[in-house]
């Protein structure tokens, strides 16, 4: 495959102006404070549009298609999630985090508690939070320029992007940032809404294309959909809640044949269904990759439970029962033997037998497909026992997972440094509502990829890493070539922009964040407290380049991870760590430092203990998988933790804090004034002054 | 421990003011985080007891469920932060009356 120009050619203008950009706001930014905060006076219509830039990354413009692509439903929860975090932001901590007036976090740490103790913590987060959340980035990056040069090595994308990111940072600081990210938001809308539309228009619309799924398969069109290959979820699964994300950690637990008695459901006529010609051929196009068996009437050696259940004969009665079949033969399938098939005759009751055996094959989870004289026997996905075993887990997950998107949105670190880009309060919360609208129209579109893309480009199922369906945005454009020319190239160069804004944006971001918190906190409170203006500049270059460095080389290892599987367990760190600081500290003024401290270390090392281990064991570091198999519970809270690493956090903070109540700042009514008060009684003005008297 | 010239008198440091503003707001936040709250845990639980229900296709082939979460949760939300942020700001208009109020009354 040769490079697309045009792909090629709207991706380096992206990156063009993006970085003329940075130059170009370099060389307006003077002051160290434009440097850190931009100044403080940036209009609500430019804001919005930078925090919507910032907050858009790669997880929503790939990673949301591409989880919707493999996961179908419980992917939707992402981008809802993320909409939703954020309004939780605006309820209980954007405002009064703005009135209290702080550069950073740390700072807000240290000024709630006055405790330079807290200060470090409160970094060693920032880091934390912030490392694992341009992983994801990276894995986009890589992803994006192995599509377009294909061939590429993935981590040769991931270095490459990380050294122009990192090169555009040390250059422009913040200020620089708010012009780019605004305007990459716009790009971002632009490159996923058009295409979409195009495509919708040509190819049917987001709900036509959603109905096609468990539609019967004689009755659509061969160009509305392809057929899926064995890696694919089934449609129910697919379209359904409760699917392969939810469930995957309890899948893997009774993966292989395991049979417990005779059991019969009615409620999935799995086997009334194979009878059809039609479904038997949706169910061959879709599975015929890798049969378990062949079962073609030669014995064939006993070793897996499935092979006990099925020989031609009886499959050929099942599938067509015209010859009676004997209540013997069924119950020869439960012992371990499979003998050429017993001769046929005798017991006149085809149809127990029959149920005998859709039970036994059902809850083996075997699935069996006529294939001319040969009869081919598949694990069925979504075995319909195991679904209904699973469903509770299910409903966990999906818990825990809302909790874990929705809390670390509110503490995500290079969100919440926005908000005191904002002149006033009140600004502040127009800025937000109108964050909301960007975003939310936004997130509509991210899923019609994911959808379309299962109908008519289901190959990447079969892919891999970078190769797999978190490549959907960019890709699926290029099937318009088919019918238009060029356009599909054009579009799919517009999506490669799209894309590139998003990683470059939030990878940026996060770097601001986490050198601004190594220069200003770490070099200039905790390292050098008496270092200069210029210093403390040239440090943030410095450190600019060794977090983009290790950012760079961390994103090298992720390529099997989906992107946004990671930014989920990011944003699980950030709800069991800064959530609870934050959301404490505002509304409890009984919280002391100890308290704080002890509840977000406690619930964020926690976290991040939970997601490494089951990160390291998914990409085979640790050899976990026969203890998850036996423990599907477990599975689920490491991998989604925020369901119990919250209100743990929350718990240890109040317990510490009612145990060491005596510690509670003496001028804690006035800081809780600072907090809830209108700006406009000047109580922050007051508060300073006696801050500085009393020292 | 206040200024003498401090215009607004005793009222803002009172341990009552303060009560009251963070009663009102919380109860105000609180309000609203419930109203979207319902909607994601309520969805799940829809989906684990009426899956037959939430998987009837609407609108020429959208489940139900996924019409819900894909494209309906939007303009709630913006409905809530709408509301909140309407909410927010009269109350701060408020308190600052509140504070005009009673520094004019303590003169």
């Amino acid at each position: 495959m040769k490079i697309d120009l045009w792909i090629l050619g709207f991706s380096l203008v992206t990156v063009g102006v993006t970085l003329w950009m940075g130059f170009w706001a370099a060389g307006k930014s003077r002051t160290a404070s434009d440097f850190f905060v931009a100044g403080r006076g940036v209009s609500v219509g430019w804001n919005a549009s930078a925090i919507s830039g910032e907050y858009l990354s790669a997880a929503s413009f790939m990673g949301i298609a591409g989880m919707v692509m493999s996961s179908g439903y419980d992917a939707l929860w992402y981008p809802v999630c993320y909409a939703c975090g954020y309004l939780f932001l605006l309820l209980f901590i954007a405002g009064p985090l703005r009135r209290f007036g702080a550069y950073t976090i740390p700072d807000f740490a240290e000024g709630r508690y006055d405790s330079p103790v807290f200060r470090k913590i409160a970094v060693v987060f920032v880091l934390f939070i912030g490392f694992f959340y341009t992983m994801p980035q990276m894995k986009g990056a890589g992803t994006t320029l192995a599509y377009i040069f294909p061939g590429l090595p993935y981590w040769v994308g991931v270095v490459l992007v990380g050294a122009v990111i990192t090169f555009n940072v040390a250059l422009g600081g913040m200020k620089g940032i708010t012009l780019v990210q605004a305007f990459q938001y716009w790009v971002k809308m632009f490159a996923i809404a058009v295409p979409v539309f195009v495509l919708m228009a040509v190819y049917g619309h987001y709900g036509r294309q959603l109905g096609v799924n468990g539609a019967d398969p004689a009755g659509i069109p061969a160009e509305a959909r392809k057929p899926l290959p064995a890696k694919a979820p089934s449609d129910a699964a697919w379209s359904q809640p409760f699917g392969p994300l939810t469930t995957k950690a309890v899948a893997a637990s009774t993966a292989g044949p395991i049979y417990q008695g005779p059991m019969v459901t009615n409620r999935f006529p799995l086997f009334a269904d194979l009878r059809s010609a039609a479904h038997v051929a949706a169910l061959k196009t879709g599975l015929a990759q890798a049969p378990l068996a062949v079962f073609d009437g030669s014995p064939v050696p006993v070793g897996q439970l499935l092979y006990n259940y099925a020989s031609a004969q009886v499959l050929a009665n099942l599938l067509d029962p015209s010859p009676a079949m004997t209540l013997e033969l069924a119950q020869s399938l439960e012992g371990a033997t499979l003998s050429p098939p017993p001769s046929t005759g005798g017991h006149p009751d085809p149809s127990t037998s029959v149920r005998i055996l859709k039970g036994l094959l059902d809850s083996a989870g075997v699935t069996v497909v006529r294939d001319g004289s040969r009869f081919l026997a598949f694990p069925t996905r979504d075995a319909v026992v195991r679904k209904l075993d699973s469903r509770p887990y299910a409903l966990l997950y999906t818990y825990s997972l809302i909790m874990a998107l929705v809390c670390g949105t509110a503490g995500l670190p290079h969100i919440l440094v926005r908000f005191y880009t904002n002149p006033d309060g009140v600004a502040a919360k127009r800025t937000t509502m109108w964050v909301m609208i960007l975003i939310g129209v936004f997130y509509v579109f991210p899923p019609v990829f994911g959808v379309i893309g299962r109908n008519l480009m289901p190959e990447l199922y079969a892919g891999v890493g970078a190769k797999g369906t978190d490549k959907i945005v960019l890709e699926l454009p290029r099937i318009l070539n088919e019918r238009y020319g060029v356009l599909g190239s054009v579009l799919s160069g517009v999506t490669c922009a799209g894309a590139f804004a998003a990683f470059m944006s939030t990878f940026s971001g996060l770097l601001v964040s986490m050198t601004g918190a190594l220069a200003h906190d770490v070099y200039g409170r905790i390292l050098r407290p008496g270092s200069s203006a210029a210093e403390r500049m040239r440090m943030f270059k410095v450190f600019a380049w060794l977090i983009g460095g290790v950012a760079t080389l961390l994103g090298c290892f992720v390529e099997p991870l989906q992107i946004n599987f990671m930014v989920g367990q990011a944003f699980a760190i950030a709800a069991a760590s800064y959530f609870p600081l934050l959301f404490m500290s505002v509304w409890w003024r009984g919280m002391t430092m100890r308290g704080a401290a002890t509840g977000m270390l406690g619930g964020g090392v926690a976290a991040v203990i939970a997601v490494s281990v089951t990160n390291f064991s998914d990409l085979g570091w640790i050899p976990l998988k026969a203890f998850w198999i036996e423990h599907p519970l477990l599975r689920i809270l490491c991998e989604q933790p925020a369901i119990w690493a919250v209100p743990g956090a929350i718990a240890l903070m109040v317990l510490i804090s009612k145990a060491t109540r005596r510690e509670v700042p003496a001028d804690i009514r006035m800081k809780m004034l600072v907090l809830h008060a209108p700006e406009a009684l000047g109580l922050k003005q007051e508060y300073i002054r006696e801050h500085e008297a009393g020292h | 421990m206040q200024t003498p010239d401090s215009p607004q008198g005793d009222l803002v440091h009172s341990e009552a003011f303060l009560h009251s503003l963070m009663r009102r707001q919380l109860r105000l936040s609180v309000f609203c985080a419930a109203l979207f709250l319902v909607m994601l845990i309520g969805l799940p639980l829809l989906n684990y007891h009426f899956p037959e229900w939430m998987s009837v296709r609407v609108l020429g082939g959208f489940t139900l469920s996924w019409f819900l979460l894909g494209i309906g949760v939007f303009p709630a939300v913006w409905f809530i932060a709408w509301f909140f942020i309407r909410r927010s700001m009269a109350l701060e208009r408020e308190e600052i009356a509140e504070v005009a109020r009673t520094a004019q009354r303590g003169r």
